[in-house]
């Protein structure tokens, strides 16, 4: 590493990432954010100040060992700093351009303090794409086989870093997918601009490689039940089956032609491709030229509305009822919202929306809201103002509020413990569920969350169900 | 790959076939349905399931071809494959002894209600079928109708075969005969499935129809499928497929199921030409070779 103080690093500022013209960008669905140079990821990584307790692994749900990736990096060394990440998490490439690092690994940073923090994250990218593009991701050794069999309900970021462990740990891993394609919401959700499904698809080879058995096309609870896996001879099954059923406004008119939920709108056009319509055979609301409204302030409500405009919408709305500073998405994702032409209207309450006479969606009827005291999640109060009503002419709207639970898990298996909105009950430590050998994490446990945090859980979970395997001899 | 065992037309466009799906045959129960993708350009599309063979590990689906996905579904033959099946999905039919019970089909939707009339047969119903097609050429599943209910009416729009009229009109005729119905299923084209429910309202028989909305993903997780029934929005995939007659909104998943109405056109004219096309290449290249 070179011989720099501390001084001198903290003088080196923050190195931004390259990025697609917002102009061109707004037009296309190729990643927006192009990834650090190996110049630039040197120069980023000599501003981490190597702290002897570092603070930043804190902030990481799953303990990635930062400050010796990092200094791996200064020197030069990316695979061995790839490998350096992956003791600790197994889909590096993902996490590095998904994870909110701004409020997890970044915000414990103590260059940020003065400066920004060390660019965690973009590094992170770096170092998966290094090693991805150069020698393609290498696989780790692999403990001798264990002969216990493990079932993994859901192929999502819990399921895959669930995978990753248990394989890795010499027990054999079976991964049942509902969908045709493998990677849960990082296939579905999370759109090409962000997310290339590429990406996804390495990382999904690589545990193929390590010899994780994926069934696609398996909805576990109608194909064979969590009771069924066990008698068929799984010794563990672990729950990762994600958000469910999406939540709507409950507004009248949200059955009109041309409201989508986000899950919808966004499997349409990332899972089945329905922006390369006619080739491919499923279609979605033609955006072109057309007015279009998201409702929702988090990062789904984001894609969302940026998937819109890149259809080609002429006014493209993210329509939130409480201001910019409660707003969930990520700062990131709100910039190149705004950079790309997203009109955010605030303190806005949808009441109503508005059809014609054959059912389309052609207007909203919104109230303008003012803040209040803060409430129980410790913001601020949106409260209506009387008699400010207006309509929004809009021809599209996406519902973007959130998730409940699926509610096939709890119809076919009842002995499990739920909570009233049918989130499955576990040990926060160990993911247990309260029957015996069966495990349960990420979106089904906590509601919508974000994607480290059910890998953080799958890793639990694995972890928790290696014991249980070892110790049931 | 899911391997089509068996493909034949059993009418005009329309087309049974048994697939290989050894898991789906031995768990799918009257009432459900699969989700089937073609190929990797496909789209989803859910189909009920007819029947199935456990000996065989197959489940049978009849197919209408109506719109490009169905029409390439019905140009599969034996020994070709489906790239994805998926299932069973959705709730049985709820089924018990209602007494007598009535399965209404009209055109294809017999082979819906088909599974659903064994089903009420086995329950220990004194069961009756009315069938419907719009002329002899179109009403599908009579000998199979007739080997489990106590009674199957035929019914052609044209009086080509069977009673002259529509399949509401037979039932109004029991009805009216002061037959004891007790239970009605009924099955086929909405405005169908609107007329029967309007003709039971009345009398306050208990009425349970199969919606067919679009979906995507069928496990209820797009809501893409939403139908209005008693005034609540439901998922169709996982709420249903049947609900209660009397309740549902038909006008509102009419108006849903044409959302892609301009796109689906596009999409079967752009096959149409291509299967033009193809057979235009297949005739030259044969004439070529016999040259």
């Amino acid at each position: 590493m070179e011989k720099l103080s501390n001084k001198e690093r903290m003088k080196i500022v923050r190195q931004a990432m390259p990025e697609q013209d917002s102009q061109v960008r707004r037009n296309n669905f190729q990643e927006v954010n192009l990834g650090f140079t190996e110049e630039l990821a040197r120069l980023e990584a000599l501003r981490c100040i190597q702290c002897p307790k570092p603070t930043c692994v804190e902030g990481c749900p799953v303990g990635v060992k930062i400050k010796d990736f990092i200094g791996l990096v200064a020197d030069g060394d990316y695979l061995g700093a790839a490998a350096k990440i992956k003791e600790d998490n197994m889909l590096p490439a993902v996490c590095g351009r998904v994870c909110p690092q701004e409020e997890q690994c970044e915000a414990k940073c103590v260059v940020g303090k003065k400066n920004g923090a060390v660019a965690i994250g973009r590094l992170e990218r770096f170092v998966a794409d290094f090693e991805r593009e150069h020698v393609g991701i290498r696989e780790p050794e692999l403990k001798p086989k264990t002969g216990k069999k493990v079932a993994i309900v859901g192929s999502g970021p819990a399921g895959l870093s669930c995978a990753g462990d248990l394989i890795q740990m010499g027990h054999d891993v079976t991964v049942f997918e509902a969908l045709h394609e493998l990677g849960g919401v990082l296939i579905y959700g999370i759109p090409e601009f962000r997310l290339p499904k590429e990406i996804v698809k390495a990382e999904v080879e690589s545990l193929k490689k390590l010899g994780v058995d994926f069934q696609t096309n398996a909805v576990i609870g109608m194909t064979d039940t969590v009771e069924e896996l066990m008698k068929d001879g799984y010794d563990a099954v672990f729950i990762a089956v994600g958000a469910g059923l999406p939540y709507f406004l409950n507004i009248p008119g949200e059955n009109l032609n041309g409201v989508y939920s986000a899950n919808e709108f966004l499997t349409r056009v990332n899972l089945m491709k329905a922006y390369k319509f006619p080739n491919y055979d499923t279609p979605v609301f033609h955006c072109k030229d057309k007015n279009i409204a998201v409702f929702g302030g988090g990062n789904t409500a984001m894609d969302a509305v940026r998937t819109a405009k890149r259809l080609g919408a002429k006014n493209a709305y993210i329509i939130y009822r409480r201001s910019d500073l409660e707003m969930p998405a990520r700062k990131e994702e709100i910039h190149h919202a705004k950079e790309e032409g997203i009109e955010f209207i605030y303190l806005s309450n949808p009441l109503e929306f508005v059809g014609d006479k054959n059912g389309w969606l052609k207007g909203v009827k919104v109230q303008k809201m003012e803040l209040g005291e803060p409430d129980a999640s410790g913001r601020r109060r949106p409260i209506p103002i009387a008699g400010s009503d207006y309509i929004i002419d809009i021809d599209m709207a996406v519902i973007a509020i959130g998730n409940g639970s699926n509610p096939i898990i709890q119809k076919t298996t009842p002995d499990l413990q739920y909570t009233k909105w049918g989130n499955i009950i576990v040990d926060e430590a160990t993911m247990k569920t309260s029957k015996k050998g069966v495990f349960a994490g990420g979106d089904i446990v906590t509601g919508g969350a974000t994607v480290i945090l059910a890998m953080g859980a799958g890793r639990k979970a694995a972890a928790a169900i290696n014991e249980y395997l070892l110790s049931s001899n | 790959m899911y391997k089509i065992l068996f493909a034949e037309f059993i009418a005009p466009n329309v087309k049974k076939f048994r697939i290989e799906a050894p898991k789906i045959a031995k768990k799918r129960q009257a009432g459900q349905f699969v989700i089937i993708r073609i190929d990797e350009n496909g789209e989803r599309v859910p189909l009920t399931i007819s029947d199935s063979n456990l000996e065989e590990g197959s489940i049978t689906i009849i197919v209408q071809g109506v719109g490009k996905t169905t029409k390439q579904l019905n140009e599969l033959e034996t020994g070709d494959s489906i790239l994805d099946v998926v299932g069973p999905l959705g709730k049985p039919s709820h089924i018990e002894n209602f007494g007598v019970a009535v399965s209404i089909g009209g055109g294809v939707g017999t082979a819906i209600a088909y599974p659903t009339a064994v089903a009420l047969k086995k329950a220990g119903n004194y069961t009756i079928s009315i069938i419907g097609g719009r002329t002899k050429d179109f009403v599908i599943l009579e000998d199979e109708m007739k080997n489990v209910c106590d009674e199957v009416f035929v019914t052609t729009d044209d009086g080509s075969y069977g009673y002259h009229g529509f399949v509401t009109q037979k039932l109004k005729e029991l009805i009216d005969a002061k037959r004891r119905i007790d239970f009605v299923l009924a099955i086929g084209p909405i405005p169908m499935m609107k007329a029967v429910a309007e003709v039971t309202r009345k009398l306050k028989i208990k009425t349970v129809v199969s919606l067919n909305p679009i979906m995507v993903d069928g496990t209820g997780m797009c809501g893409g499928c939403r139908a209005t029934v008693d005034n609540k929005t439901v998922f169709v995939c996982v709420d249903g497929p049947e609900f209660d007659a009397h309740k549902v909104d038909f006008d509102l998943l009419e108006r849903r199921n044409r959302t892609y109405r301009e796109d689906e056109a596009q999409a079967l004219n752009l096959h149409v030409c291509h299967s033009d096309e193809a057979i235009l290449n297949l005739t030259e290249s044969e004439t070529k070779s016999n040259k």
